[in-house]
């Protein structure tokens, strides 16, 4: 008997963004990076192409972080209060594709940072590093607002990643981004109609579409991760159907949500039966990166260099 | 939703007047105004009054491509003025359309194959059009046989149940969603499913309100595409929330936006 060819055709795509300029697209960058471009659900390969590689982007924070277990402090012990040598660390030890400077010690309540001080870092890092940067806010709007604003024209032309937006605050940051030339990260918290939302309004503000990568929160593994999961496997099925104002790539921040559980965060002492922190951290960030990997992700935000390794092995032998 | 804008039509004086001068601003306002309203094809009839129909319809095809880049959907039964309209098509072409019996679906199966059409089939014959669900329907299944029989892609057979107007026969419209329902399953996958919206409320009072309801109603059997005044916002509005009601597109606040570009 003839087995029937069950596979579905697709008539939409993910869409394309390099992220990134060098010298001769009025940049400063010695690599880009291009993700998107799928036409198939990831790992259904015989359905349609599966697009660009997903990239690995580093966290850096601006301020040292405050509650990172020495698991994940350890391996940055000596640059956690530079973040310029902290990117060139993970660009040329660990292998990050991109890094994410996440812009925490801006927030009223955690430092406070200036728009000033802050465009030093972002361009201190941009000399430090040739990989194209991710640059993500506070997530306080006013503050995002006054800060992004000036952090954008300090990284002009460079095509970072800046974000995010919300359906309650995206005027700023996307004429901002428009100016200057850069990519936009939409957020909607887990909720696939305001994803859609934000995605059109920002349009509407006459920002491409092929310019947005989208971000739905990430839960980790035990903490909702099944909820990010079953969204994303939306949106992409709502990309490849030919839903323009939901076929951008997706980014998920998995890094900073694995390393919030008790399960990579507890002391040895406390849960011996858990096994070895060094071990188990890693290895929940690496499972919560791999699971979301097959519901569609392009971006993903990580921490710790072993987990990191670990996932980029992952993607290379599945892609 | 496929909504075909019926509106450059030589039964409209200001087409008629078109053709008859050859002057093309008439026509070339109504491919744009229909395509900023959202058509998915525009509907090119040379009607009765042109002296030359076949070379009317090449004209108006020319003048239309020449303005939008918008699908086409050539209306006529005479399979002389569709070829002609065909010989001079540079964008995309839907033929509107032809009837049901064998000989006639194997001239426009071919001819639509040949320009890689779309083609509308109605369910009749030059006997007369069928009263009821179950002889159109056996029409429905003769116009798929006959698309599998020319290799006919089925995403671009069109079968159209021929609506009637509901002041001529009251009974009529109410059978069409079994049908819409019935040939969604046809085949997999199925024909489009298509009626003339303007012919149904066509005379009444309440023009609009009886397109639109029937649009809506339509929808939710499986209706997919109509012949129709696009350039009535309501009515495209009224079809995008029907879509979005029976889970055709993903919601979002701002849809009517996301579903108008």
């Amino acid at each position: 008997m003839e087995i029937p060819n069950v596979a579905d055709k697709w008539s939409g795509a993910v869409n394309e963004i390099t992220l990134g300029a060098t010298k001769d697209k009025g940049g400063s960058r010695t690599k880009t990076i291009t993700i998107g471009g799928a036409k198939s659900i990831p790992f259904m390969d015989f359905e349609g192409s599966p697009g660009q590689k997903p990239v690995v982007a580093m966290d850096v924070y601006d301020v040292p972080p405050e509650d990172w277990p020495e698991t994940l402090s350890k391996p940055f012990a000596d640059v956690l209060h530079d973040p310029a040598q902290w990117a060139k660390k993970c660009v040329e030890q660990y292998g990050a594709d991109l890094i994410c400077l996440k812009l925490e010690g801006i927030h009223p309540d955690k430092g406070n940072k200036t728009a000033e001080e802050t465009a030093t870092t972002v361009k201190s890092i941009l000399a430090a590093v040739g990989v194209p940067l991710i640059i993500w806010g506070c997530e306080h709007d006013e503050k995002d607002n006054d800060v992004m604003t000036k952090v954008s024209q300090a990284a002009k032309g460079e095509c970072c990643l800046l974000g995010v937006v919300t359906q309650d605050n995206y005027k700023t940051l996307t004429a901002t981004c428009l100016a200057d030339g850069h990519a936009l990260i939409t957020l909607a918290p887990v909720d696939i109609n305001i994803a859609k939302q934000v995605n059109i309004l920002v349009s509407e503000m006459d920002f491409p579409l092929n310019r947005i990568v989208m971000f739905q929160s990430t839960g980790a593994l035990g903490y909702g991760l099944e909820y990010t999961y079953s969204i994303q496997e939306r949106e992409r099925l709502a990309a490849l159907t030919g839903d323009k104002m939901m076929s951008m790539p997706v980014i998920c921040d998995v890094g900073h949500e694995a390393w919030r559980t008790k399960e990579s965060k507890s002391d040895d002492k406390e849960v011996p039966q858990w096994g070895a922190r060094d071990e188990r951290g890693p290895m929940w960030e690496t499972i919560t990166a791999v699971s979301l990997l097959q519901s569609g992700v392009d971006i993903i935000r990580m921490s710790h260099p072993k987990a990191v390794a670990a996932v980029k092995k992952c993607i290379d032998r599945l892609y | 939703m496929i909504s075909i804008g019926e509106r450059i039509n030589g039964m409209f004086k200001d087409v008629r007047e078109a053709i008859k001068n050859k002057d093309p601003k008439a026509v070339r306002e109504l491919a744009i105004k229909q395509t900023e309203a959202g058509a998915s094809f525009l509907d090119v009839n040379v009607g009765t009054a042109a002296a030359d129909p076949a070379e009317a319809m090449k004209w108006l095809v020319e003048v239309v491509q020449d303005t939008v880049k918008t699908p086409i959907a050539i209306d006529s039964q005479k399979f002389d003025v569709v070829k002609a309209g065909l010989s001079v098509a540079k964008n995309e072409i839907l033929i509107n359309s032809s009837k049901g019996d064998p000989e006639e679906l194997d001239k426009f199966m071919t001819l639509a194959k040949e320009y890689n059409a779309s083609l509308i089939c109605l369910t009749m014959d030059k006997t007369g059009i069928p009263q009821d669900v179950a002889r159109r329907m056996e029409f429905a299944m003769k116009i798929v046989e006959k698309a599998v029989e020319h290799e006919f892609e089925l995403s671009k057979v069109y079968i159209d149940p021929v609506l009637f107007p509901i002041n001529v026969d009251q009974k009529q419209p109410a059978l069409m969603f079994d049908i819409f329902n019935q040939i969604k399953m046809i085949s997999d996958p199925p024909p489009h499913r298509n009626v003339g919206l303007s012919n149904f409320s066509q005379g009444t009072k309440e023009k609009r309100l009886l397109a639109r309801v029937f649009l809506t109603m339509g929808i939710s059997y499986g209706l997919d595409a109509a012949v129709m005044d696009v350039l009535d916002k309501d009515l495209m509005d009224a079809a995008i929330t029907a879509e979005i009601i029976m889970n055709q597109h993903l919601y979002s606040d701002s849809y009517l936006t996301a579903c108008r570009k």
